[in-house]
């Protein structure tokens, strides 16, 4: 970089918000997806809306690319930084700035962690919802970026579900609002469209949060299966009863042996394992529990356990969110894939999933939010053993090629980022990408705001799309439009 | 020959009408009547497409053609927005109304937008579920009308609006392109979420022809109850009582007027000991307040609320306010009321929207409207007229958008870069 640019910067943010070595720039190189590996040219550290527009007004005045970053925890390289570009963290705007309880408001700046919002509203008995495995150090920017999910959306949504209102730095540097504290504000819903924008859009400087109040009671089920046919038979079963838990969470035996091994959750050795949770008064999940339970007996279900204290019940998720992090104990090296497909695709698609991880003598583990159809295949591997890496990596796109199949999706809360922007050509047709390209370019018709990421093929701004045309399985007759 | 055969008759080239009656054939197309006519103008054709493919391409050739196309589901809510700037042709989704895919296993529906919310609801109910939304006038209302106006009502409070319940949609855009975003699974974060961009669009983006939305059980029970409160404040205190409480109702909403004392409805979902044991808490919280069973009229309040027999003395509104300042917002309601002589009533919902009905002479509606809107404006809320009489004078249906507006103006030329859907009906003379 030119030094009159780096002074420039260095004179916004003063020294202590400017890395520019290159020993210090590797810690920014790459996010939670560390086989993708860009240097920044610098990484800029704001502490204020002020700093991040100013920063940004120089990239806009440079047509220098840059790259927004939260806690860094994201999984598809969203964060990852581009060629030739800076990296924004905003880790330090890390301040809760308002907190309503009337309203079940809380204004937030981007870098503040997930966990953070319901550490400050806990005492009075309230809990922001989204929460993502990594919530104990992901920030809510991150998780604006990317729509992240976590176990409960089932019953209470997801990031976009409970984001009123953003403050945003266009990528011109301009500041806008979207949304706000009211609901329905006039105009088009941009905060809808801001989440989950994995930054191609700007840069959220301030977020407007509901925070939901604590139910009355929370109860969790443990119940073992003989395989994963008959938990998901079970969850097929408390689906049709009309019920809508808080969780309902599948873990196969290779899951469970893992989290065993890492947590000591005092798991039952099984085939399959369901967890279930329901909230609400006492006197309606105690009604509903003594269903579940009755629909997982019929499903041959051999141990099922309720947690009695918060303490159980804690060790019961301490297991199922240390999966991830606990296959290290079983495999050297794993890809995590975020496959979604329709709930009820689950037996097909965990039959072929097996058949596939036969053929490529690659072990798969399923962990699985089975409520809503996100799927967690595990592609373990040893990078030791020559060809055992690539073979993971092609079974776990044919994981991603099942999911499409069956209806689903590439991405269930991980994001697209740079990891799978191959396979967004599979999931949507050419019109279908160019019409959300051209949404880009109504916020970013320069492209500065994390380009090259999501889109298999960038398209410049102004550049007219092709006509409608059928994708070539449509006119086959093999798919169809939703 | 009928008259909506003869090219001459409708005012457009005839050439052009010839290509859309190969495109959805002479039943299809008909010259627009006087009934047909939106905020004032008569458009001079209506067409019904069969297809997805048939209405992009009408809406391709319109778009060429410069001609202004005023989409259409049911009819009902027309009248919502600003007067189009112009009206050429009436772009029906009348005929696009099957229901696709009933996924009930996956709780999820795929569905063409012209199938009304009733007609919906009856194919969902045969499986024991539901779109968790309470439209207006549900049996002629569509999905893509309701999507469009993003209409929602006392559920919303447990269930979320319209855009908690999208998870994929199809538009057709005035370039001919058919896109689609979403997917038919309730989690997925697979490119921007165009589901919400167009809802609450005002079909100003494109023409909705598919949606996809998740689905939740029907209740195993329902109980509801009456509170009366002895003012405004009173009841602002029950309902953030209830809020703060562990109750689990499904809805909360409250009616304000100008010859009765505020009540509350509550209404609670779920099993028979649950629904008892929920009851005995609520009178607990509400202390000296009158707890009554709930007359099943409340079930109607917001259409009731619509139901006006003076169209030309009559003005209403959509508030959105924090819940918190209810009682606030009551008082300045009564107060502007007073001031213009207007006869008002009011249905709140918990969620701080409000619906607000004005009677009186339209110079004194335009007054408190007005008036209502730059105060809540400045506490960050917004007032959206919806209906309005013709003869009061020119009054923007939707108030500010702040400093969003530059983005939406882009976003709208990208999309629809003539102006074609719509000119001239939504925010800033979108």
């Amino acid at each position: 970089m030119e030094a009159r640019i780096l002074d420039e910067l260095r004179t916004i943010v003063g020294d202590h918000g400017l890395i520019s070595s290159p020993e210090e720039l590797h810690t920014y190189e790459c996010d939670g997806l560390t086989n993708f590996r860009v240097m920044p040219r610098a990484v800029l550290l704001p502490n204020s809306t002020e700093q991040v527009q100013a920063i940004v007004r120089v990239c806009h005045r440079e047509r220098m690319p840059f790259v927004a970053r939260g806690s860094g925890t994201g999984l598809s390289g969203g964060a990852l930084p581009v060629e030739n570009g800076i990296v924004i963290s905003l880790a330090r705007m890390n301040r809760i700035l308002e907190v309503d309880f009337p309203n079940a408001r809380v204004v937030v700046e981007p870098g503040v962690i997930n966990l953070d919002v319901t550490g400050r509203v806990s005492p009075q008995d309230y809990f922001y919802a989204p929460d993502p495995s990594s919530q104990s150090i992901c920030s809510i920017g991150g998780n604006v970026a990317e729509n992240s999910g976590g176990a409960h959306c089932l019953k209470y949504g997801f990031t976009t579900t409970h984001v009123l209102g953003l403050e945003v730095v266009l990528p011109d540097a301009s500041l806008v609002h979207f949304g706000g504290k009211t609901l329905d504000a006039p105009g088009y819903d941009l905060a809808g469209v801001f989440v989950g924008s994995e930054g191609t859009l700007g840069i959220a400087t301030k977020v407007i949060l509901r925070i939901v109040k604590r139910p009355e009671c929370v109860r969790t089920l443990l119940a073992a299966f003989p395989s994963t046919n008959e938990a998901g038979a079970a969850v097929s079963g408390i689906i049709a009863a009309g019920m809508l838990p808080a969780a309902i969470e599948m873990m196969d035996n290779l899951s469970i042996q893992a989290a065993e091994a890492a947590v000591h959750a005092n798991y039952p050795n099984c085939g399959a394992l369901l967890l279930v949770e329901l909230d609400g008064p006492v006197a309606e999940v105690e009604a509903l529990m003594a269903n579940v339970k009755e629909i997982c007996r019929s499903n041959d279900a051999s141990e099922i356990r309720v947690a009695q204290s918060d303490a159980e019940r804690a060790l019961v998720w301490k297991g199922r969110k240390a999966a991830f992090a606990a296959m290290g104990r079983i495999s050297p090296n794993y890809i995590v894939q975020d496959g979604v497909i329709p709930r009820t695709a689950l037996p097909r698609v965990l039959s072929e999933i097996e058949r596939l991880s036969k053929e490529a003598g690659v072990r798969v583990a399923n962990v699985f939010h089975a409520g809503d159809g996100n799927l967690h295949p595990l592609v373990l591997y040893d990078r030791r053993i020559s060809g055992q890496e690539e073979a993971a990596e092609a079974l776990s796109s044919k994981i991603l090629e099942l999911c499409i199949a069956a209806g689903g999706s590439i991405t269930g809360e991980h994001g697209v980022g740079e990891d799978k922007k191959k396979a967004m050509a599979k999931m949507f047709a050419e019109p279908d990408l160019a019409t959300m390209q051209r949404v880009r370019c109504a916020f970013d018709p320069l492209q500065l705001s994390n380009p090259t990421k999501i889109f298999p093929t960038p398209r410049l701004c102004g550049e007219k799309p092709g006509e409608y045309a059928p994708h070539a399985i449509e006119s086959a007759g093999i798919a169809e439009r939703y | 020959m009928d008259t909506a055969t003869k090219p001459e008759a409708s005012g457009l080239h005839s050439a052009l009408r010839y290509k859309f009656i190969a495109i959805v054939g002479n039943e299809n197309l008909r010259a627009g009547a006087p009934a047909d006519a939106v905020g004032g103008a008569q458009p001079k054709l209506v067409i019904d497409p069969g297809t997805e493919s048939e209405l992009a391409e009408v809406l391709r050739l319109s778009n060429d053609a410069g001609l202004a196309v005023i989409p259409r589901g049911g009819g009902t809510k027309l009248g919502w927005g600003n007067p189009p700037a112009r009206a050429d042709l009436i772009l029906s989704t009348a005929r696009l109304n099957e229901i696709i895919e009933h996924a009930w296993a996956d709780l999820t529906v795929t569905v063409e937008t012209g199938c009304t919310i009733q007609k919906l609801q009856e194919t969902l109910a045969q499986h024991g579920q539901r779109l968790a939304l309470d439209p207006l006038w549900p049996e002629k209302a569509t999905i893509g009308g309701v999507l469009s106006t993003n209409d929602s009502g006392a559920l919303r409070l447990r269930f979320g609006a319209l855009r908690d319940l999208i998870i994929g949609v199809t538009i057709a855009l005035p370039d001919g392109t058919l896109a689609s975003s979403g997917g038919k699974v309730v989690k997925n974060v697979a490119g921007y979420d165009l589901p919400k961009l167009v809802t609450g669009a005002l079909g100003t983006l494109g023409v909705i022809t598919r949606a996809v939305f998740r689905l939740h059980p029907l209740p195993r029970s329902k109980r509801a109850c009456s509170i009366t409160a002895a003012n405004a404040e009173e009841a602002q205190r029950i309902v953030l009582a209830i809020q703060d409480s562990k109750l689990a109702h499904t809805f909360l909403q409250s009616h304000f007027s100008d010859d009765a004392t505020p009540t509350s409805d509550i209404l609670f979902e779920g099993t028979e000991a649950g629904l008892t044991a929920q009851e005995a808490q609520l009178r607990k919280l509400c202390g000296a307040a009158r707890v009554s069973e709930a007359s099943t009229a409340t079930w109607a309040a917001r259409e009731e609320l619509w139901s006006f027999s003076e169209p030309s003395t009559t003005a209403i509104a959509k508030i959105s306010i924090l819940p918190g300042d209810l009682a606030r917002t009551i008082g300045g309601v009564e107060r502007t009321a007073k001031l213009h002589q207007l006869r008002w009533r009011a249905l709140a919902y918990a969620t701080g929207i409000v619906w607000v009905r004005l009677e009186g002479r339209p110079g004194g509606l335009r007054g408190a409207l007005q008036l209502l809107r730059v105060e809540l404006e400045n506490q960050g809320g917004s007032l959206a007229a919806l209906h309005r009489p013709e003869k009061m004078a020119e009054f923007d249906a939707w108030g500010s958008a702040g400093d969003a507006l530059g983005v939406m103006k882009a976003v709208k030329n990208q999309l629809d870069a003539k102006g074609t859907l719509n000119p001239g009906r939504f925010v800033g003379a979108i």
